[in-house]
């Protein structure tokens, strides 16, 4: 039986009771409870509005028990800009995989990123599309095969994967802007570090933040959870490597204790 | 208060900020710039915000975020951006949100002209969007009118949840005239039941278009269409101008309309029983009116500024029941007086089209201007 001293994991208060919609070993649901529990922790559930995008992660708003609106394919740091400049005051946060934030959404992160909105953004890489079935993503390694690039992608033709926190580490309206990965626990901890302090930055005002999460698509890539989690570790890591691309001064003397 | 000089474009933004305009999100295109230019002054000097977007795709996306917290929103632009900023008009009807949207039309397809046009009627009115939603359209024919009704559509959208579009061509929007503004209203923060404002002190809230069971997307459409019969019912306008004996009746919006209205006057110093009918609000268009009109009038002309869009509706409304006449000049040309009563005196004379569809006779009698 559970009891108060035997229990030692539950739902954070800012999660719904909801059966998950992910698909086995996709680490969505890890990326949700890490914003989860960083919001239970900063005593901000009441105050947040969270900005769902269109993939996977479209239904986000049935799992965090806050106010919630569903932003169209790639535009949520617009509508995420629109509610905080009326609400300044509110925790805004967008959730967007990457091609949303990447492909489609591009023009709407980096304007908002450049004019500093003091909003958080965590950026879902899975290195395809989800939720159509696995097509090529931005962020589709060169070589790999996905369901609309089966020879695998070759870049004379189809491009070179973007790397997004490089790129929007070099705009002055930036206040924090990391890579982490969710492919074992030490690296899911330095995850849910990097969350809180890119809503440590937007609680201080000190600017746009974001954090790009490497994260597994096992049912799309065709592997099991296991592999797809070496995958990330092997593959996605020597393409995006994982750091810091941006601290601002003011983030850098933010403190937070060990969660 | 006193009557001022005031350019259309600068009215409508004083208009909405007197309204009680809490955030203004845009992006330069002319003939509407000076919306944005004089919203840029004058919000942030009110505490309000006012952001220039990268695109029309990212201002709507901000209304759209804006108009979920429940505070007065606007954007403006002119056709190229507004067919820019169609796939959040819908996200935006879909979610039943309040948004005022302004629309100072130019000529087209295409990136056309900067010159005065109303070729985006269908748009406004008709389509737009994806999906099956409906849209409030005003469409003002004067500087007063245009202060008037922006003022109005922030009311329409908030009352009925839904988009309220502004159209008018650009000679409206460059164009000085005196007018009178209303008093500055205080903002005042709505409670609304719907708002996303954060979950303080109540259950969490959710604005969301997506409805992935097509069950509750059906019940959605119906709930809109319940509503917007009650838009119909309630919120027809238009205006009437020598209609009590007229048996031809001229049929024009916004500055086609304001044109046909000189004519008229003209044509009845020359005894013609000639009325006008301008419709303020398009969209929900005055239907029975025409209907009512069509029983007793020798027919109906319409004038537009495009190749003849609301001339659809007129023949709706009039099923068949007496002629309905087109003259239009579309792609940025506006018409002069003289051209709609030489119209009018061609109609009184009993030289009435021989095509069903008078758009064709029109098209012959323009053949000198085609050809140019
Ligand atoms: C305008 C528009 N274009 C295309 C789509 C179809 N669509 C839905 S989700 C998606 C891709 C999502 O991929 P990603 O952002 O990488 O998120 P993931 O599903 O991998 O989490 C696409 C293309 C859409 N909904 N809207």
């Amino acid at each position: 039986m559970v009891t108060p001293t035997t229990l030692v994991y539950s739902r954070p208060q800012a999660f719904t009771d909801s059966p998950t919609h992910y698909c086995p070993g996709c680490t969505h649901g890890v990326a949700h409870r890490l914003i989860a529990e960083v919001l239970e922790e900063m005593n901000l559930i009441s105050r947040t509005i969270g900005v769902a995008p269109v993939g996977c992660a479209v239904f986000a708003y049935n799992y965090f028990d806050t106010d919630f609106v569903e932003a169209p394919h790639g535009r949520a740091p617009a509508m995420a800009t629109g509610i905080k400049r009326v609400l300044p005051d509110r925790i805004v946060f967008t959730y967007q995989g990457d091609g949303d934030l990447a492909s489609i959404g591009m023009g709407e992160i980096v304007h908002a990123a450049a004019r500093g909105e003091n909003i958080t953004v965590i950026f879902i890489n899975n290195a395809n599309y989800g939720m159509t079935g696995g097509q090529m993503a931005p962020t589709t390694l060169p070589g790999m095969k996905t369901t609309s690039s089966p020879y695998g992608r070759d870049v004379e033709t189809q491009g070179y994967p973007i790397r997004m926190a490089e790129m929007l580490a070099t705009l002055d309206g930036v206040g924090y802007c990391v890579r982490r990965s969710l492919h074992d626990p030490k690296n899911i901890r330095l995850a849910k570090k990097a969350i809180r302090l890119a809503f440590e930055t937007q609680l201080r005002g000190l600017g746009f933040s974001l954090v790009e999460l490497l994260s597994t698509c096992p049912t799309n890539w065709g592997m099991s959870p296991v592999e797809a989690l070496r995958f990330v570790e092997e593959r996605m890591i020597p393409v995006f490597p994982l750091g810091d691309y941006k601290v601002a001064p003011g983030v850098a003397q933010i403190t937070v204790r060990n969660t | 208060m006193p009557k001022e000089l005031w350019k259309g474009n600068e009215a409508i933004a004083e208009a909405a900020v007197r309204a009680g305009l809490q955030a203004y999100f845009g992006y330069p295109i002319t003939p509407q710039s000076e919306i944005l230019e004089y919203l840029a002054r004058r919000m942030p000097e009110l505490g309000r915000a006012f952001v220039q977007a990268e695109s029309e795709l990212g201002a709507i996306n901000m209304v759209y975020g804006a108009a979920c917290t429940g505070a007065r929103v606007m954007t403006s632009s002119s056709s190229p951006g507004i067919s820019l900023m169609m796939e959040g008009i819908s996200y935006i009807a879909g979610t039943e949100v309040p948004a005022v949207i302004v629309n100072v039309m130019r000529g087209g397809p295409g990136l056309g002209n900067i010159a005065p046009s109303q070729a985006d009627y269908n748009q406004a009115v008709h389509g737009g969007g994806h999906g099956d939603y409906p849209r409030i359209v005003l469409a003002p024919a004067s500087v007063q009118e245009a202060i008037d009704l922006t003022a109005l559509a922030f009311d329409l959208a908030e009352t009925y949840r839904m988009i309220c579009m502004l159209i008018l061509d650009g000679s409206l929007g460059q164009m000085m005239e005196p007018a009178e503004m209303p008093e500055m209203k205080p903002i005042v923060q709505r409670e609304f039941d719907w708002a996303v404002t954060g979950a303080m002190n109540r259950p969490r809230r959710i604005l969301s278009s997506i409805y992935i069971d097509p069950v509750a997307e059906e019940v959605v459409n119906f709930r809109l269409a319940k509503r917007w019969q009650e838009v119909q019912v309630r919120e027809v306008r238009y205006k009437e101008y020598y209609l009590d004996d007229a048996e031809i009746v001229v049929v024009g919006f916004g500055t086609a309309g304001r044109i046909a209205l000189s004519a008229v006057r003209a044509a009845r110093a020359e005894g013609i029983s000639v009325g006008l009918l301008r419709p303020v609000t398009v969209s929900p268009y005055p239907y029975s009116v025409i209907e009512e009109l069509a029983k007793h009038v020798q027919g109906f002309l319409v004038t537009e500024m495009n190749m003849g869009q609301m001339f659809d509706d007129v023949r709706l409304a009039v099923q068949g029941r007496a002629p309905v006449e087109f003259y239009g000049r579309p792609g940025g040309v506006v018409p002069f007086p003289d051209e709609i009563l030489a119209e009018i005196r061609r109609l009184a004379s009993g030289q009435w089209s021989p095509d069903p569809d008078a758009r064709l006779s029109w098209q012959k009698r323009m053949a000198s201007v085609i050809q140019r």
